[in-house]
Order: structure tokens, then sequence, then C-alpha cells
């Protein structure tokens, strides 16, 4: 077989059964007529045409899908990034050293343990429904996976590289980005790849509990009015944002973590 | 674990439930905002004799482990089914590694709208939510299972439920586990997300209604604090299941790293 025909039949032997879930919902929906459960049909259009119709010069978007997305994604980001930073920063620090890591696991384990909409409530008594809420919400429900994979990460690094620095006198800030930070990275990703799941739920939760904004806020209104073809199109819009952010969270960890796969195989 | 670990831990709790009663009673932070940890850990107790928290804690927990039982009776023998023909368990893979990111509290407004008990718009929801780490585990362990265990048990005469049987279940069992131990995580946040958001009882509607009464932060704490224990005990739980059912696993997993 040749070369370009493998990879059609590579591709369809993956796809086929998305393509066949896909007709079959689209014909059910269609058989059944509940108003419960539109078409795919119908709810497509509507998400084009509520967030995706807007000029070219405002990259298709419309101002609604403006004034949604803005506000959830900037909360989503905000609180993602400030719990990488501090989570890997501090998981560095706590992993080095043993004694400190085993005084602070069993709070760090309880921390994770606490389902993070529990604190929703008490984060709005707080902060009141502003920004600071929502962002301080999803940052400290996500830092757990990033800060406990951090301090696992640096804590089993290989002895022998740690000793191969040693020798060549790499100390200091040198040897904690050329041998303590790759040697994490695999599982500082991993933590990563979890928060950022995690903070996409926490961001339509907080949402839909506050709503004052953003894409919750949206699917909100079109539940409270019964617009249920709409409600369909938020519910679908999210789903193409969590498709999105795994998507991207893959391609940046397969780039920074190339050298850990083909290590992986050269050891294999 | 050492006695040294141990040790470590217990001072570890002590020195955390210091710093926080020290933070709120110094008025390093706002002693509303943040109750002395000595306030949480009273009202914590107090709530074991509050019988609507205890009500809500049980309408919670029951709609958890119902909905997660439901997910490993659909997720297992569906994983198993799909993952034994080859060509259709890559082929399901990509679609749930296609469905996994979408968000399941998104589908609470819809569960809502769909199902009038609120035991049903929970149960829905979990099962939803905790079928997907389930299947996607047991689908990639089958796909991993020895072949050359099968094909020796073949060899020997074996059919395929024999195979099924004793090679193919004692591998995926741990992994199988695994994905329990995810969706039950997983499964907690999205029906205490649904009791948030819908009112219908448990310990979400019992927080948010404590939350709209002006706030009680050491009551909305000390929900938290047992929500964060019982889920610290379930997954106690299941680690150590794993460990001391499938020790065998264990041992293999550790002597090859």
């Amino acid at each position: 077989m040749s070369r370009p025909l493998r990879y059609v039949g590579w591709g369809l032997s993956r796809i086929w059964l998305i393509v066949i879930l896909a007709v079959l919902w689209q014909v059910l929906a269609r058989a059944a007529k509940n108003p419960y459960f539109p078409p795919p049909s119908e709810i497509f259009p509507i998400v084009r045409d509520l967030w995706f119709s807007g000029p070219a010069t405002h990259f298709f978007l419309t101002s609604t899908a403006l004034d949604d997305f803005t506000p959830s994604l900037a909360h989503i980001f905000a609180g993602w990034i400030a719990a990488a930073v501090v989570g890997v920063v501090l998981g560095v620090a706590i992993g080095r050293s043993r004694v400190v890591s085993e005084l602070l696991d069993p709070v760090l384990q309880f921390g994770r343990a606490v389902p993070p909409p529990t604190l929703i409530p008490f984060f709005i008594v707080v902060f009141k429904i502003t920004d600071t809420m929502f962002i301080v919400l999803i940052a400290f429900g996500v830092i757990w996976p990033v800060l406990l994979n951090t301090i696992d990460g640096a804590r089993t690094v290989d002895s022998v590289q740690l000793d191969t620095a040693r020798v060549f006198r790499v100390t200091g800030w040198q040897r904690l980005w050329q041998v303590i930070l790759p040697a994490a990275a695999p599982k500082i990703f991993a933590g990563l790849r979890v928060s950022l799941s995690l903070a996409l739920i926490l961001m339509v939760i907080s949402e839909l509990v506050g709503s004052t904004a953003g894409i919750g806020d949206h699917l909100v209104n079109a539940q409270r009015g019964f617009q249920l073809p709409e409600m369909w199109a938020g519910i679908v819009l999210l789903g193409i944002l969590g498709l999105l952010l795994n998507g991207l969270f893959v391609l940046v960890e397969l780039r920074v973590l190339a050298w850990h796969r083909g290590a992986r195989r050269l050891a294999g | 674990m050492t006695k040294a670990r141990f040790v470590r831990g217990v001072i570890g709790i002590a020195a955390a439930i210091a710093a926080i009663e020290l933070a709120s009673r110094t008025g390093l932070v706002d002693k509303v905002a943040l109750p002395p940890a000595s306030t949480v850990l009273a009202r914590a107790v107090g709530q074991l004799g509050d019988s609507d928290f205890l009500h809500s804690m049980a309408s919670t927990l029951e709609a958890w482990f119902g909905g997660l039982l439901i997910a490993i009776a659909i997720a297992v023998p569906l994983g198993l089914a799909l993952g034994s023909i080859r060509w259709l368990g890559t082929a399901s893979r990509v679609v749930v590694e296609f469905l996994r990111p979408i968000p399941s509290v998104a589908l609470i407004p819809l569960a809502i709208v769909v199902f009038a008990s609120t035991t049903n718009v929970k149960m829905s929801l979990i099962v939803y939510a905790a079928t997907w780490p389930i299947l996607i585990n047991t689908l990639y362990a089958l796909a991993d299972v020895d072949p050359l265990a099968k094909d020796t048990l073949r060899s020997f005469g074996f059919g395929r439920l024999a195979v099924l049987w004793r090679v193919t279940l004692p591998f995926a069992a741990p992994f199988v586990t695994t994905g329990i131990r995810i969706s039950a995580a997983i499964g907690l946040i999205v029906v205490v997300s649904a009791e948030l958001f819908s009112g219908g009882g448990g310990l979400g509607t019992y927080l948010s209604q404590t939350q709209s009464g002006g706030g009680r932060p050491d009551l909305l704490l000390a929900g938290a604090l047992w929500a964060g224990l019982i889920g610290l005990a379930v997954n106690a739980g299941l680690v150590w299941t794993e460990r001391k059912v499938f020790a065998w696993h264990a041992a293999r997993t550790e002597g090859a790293a």
C-alpha cells in the first residue's frame, strides 16, 4: 500500500465511529421530535449565528461572543496560570526537601480532596461576586494537582542525574533549570492537564451559580427562558471549548516534552 | 508508611491548624472572612448534631455512591466488550477522548429541564461524568494486555471467555480501580455542583442556603471540611484496595520501574 493511502486508512480506522455516532444523533433526534433533544442540524446554526457570524475584522466573533467569552476566558486563564506558577514554584521548593514534603503531605492531600465547588459559597461571602472571586476560586481549586505532582516530580529526580550534575559542579539555578525541572516536567505537565480540565469545570459552575456574565450565564438565561435549542448551543460551545483547550495543551506538551519521548524510546 | 513519616504528617497538620488559628486571631486576615481553625473545627463537630446537615450529607452520599455504582455497571462491561474487539476498541478510544474534555457541569441545566426529580438530575450527571474515566481506563488496559499470555492460554485450548476471565480481567482490574478512583473524585465535584445550582437538597444546597442567609464562613468552611474528609476517606479506601487486592500488580510495576 502506498504511504498516503496508509495514512488515510489509519485515520479512517479511528474516526469512523465518531461519524456514525454524529449521524445517529441527527437521525434519532430528528425522528424523536422531542423538544428537549433538538437535532444537531438545528443546534449548530444557532452556535454560528450567536457567536461566530461577526465581521471578519473581529475574527468572525459577534458582539455576543465578545461579551460571553471575555469574562469566561479571562477568569479561567488568570486562575489556571496563577495556580500553575504558584504550584510549580512551591512544589519545587517543597519537593527538594524530604522532611518538608513529608510534613506537608497530609495537609496537601486534604486540600486536594476538598471538592472545589463546596468552596463557592464561602468565596462568594468573602469576595462577593467579583472577578477576584472567580479567579481566586479557580486558582485555589486547581492548584492541588500541579502542586502535588511537582513535589513528586522534584523529589524523585534520578540520583544518577543528580550525581552527574554534582560531578560537573552544576549547582544553584543551573541545576534547577537544567536538571530538576526537566526531570520533573512530565509529572508537572500531567498535573497541569488535570488542572486545566478542572478549571473549565469550575469556570462553568461558578458562572452558573454566581451568574453575571460569561458563557455559563448565557446558558442559565437560555435555560430559565426555556429556549432549549439555545441552551443546547451553550452546551455545544462549552464542549468545543473543552476540546480546544485540551487539544492546545496536548500540542504544547508534545513540543515541550518531545525530548522526553525521544529519550524514553532510546531507553526502551 | 514509616513511623517518622507519620509523626511528621501529624506535626504538619497541627502546624497548619495553628497557622490558620494565629492568622485569624491576630487579625492578619479578616476574622469574619477566615474564622479561627478552632471555631471551624467546633462548628464541624456541631454539624454532627444538626439533623438538617446530616440529611443533606446523606442525600449527597446516596446520589454519589448510587451514580458511581451505575457508572461502574455501565463502563466496565462496555469497556470489556468494546476493547475485546480490536478494530472497535481503537475507534471507541478516539470517541471517548473526544467526549471526555466536554465539561460535565455544562449539562446541569439540561438535566434539570429533562428530569423532574432532583435525585434523577444528580444521578444522571454523576453517571455521565463518572463513566468516562472508568471506560477509558478499561479500554486502554485491554489494548495493553500481554498478547503472549493470551496466545499461551489459547494454544492450551482455552476458549475466549476463559482467556477473558484468566488473563484479561486480572490484568485490567487495577487500571479499572484507578479509573473508579478518578471517577469518585469527579462524581463528588459534579454532585455538589448540581446541588449548588439546582437547590434540590444535599450538601451543595445546605451550603448555598447557609451563604444566602447573610453568610456564615465558619459553617461554610466546616461543611467543606466534611466534604474533604469524606473525599479523602473514599480515596484512601480505594488506594488501600488497589494495594491489598492487586499487590501482585504493584510489585510488578514497581519492579519494572
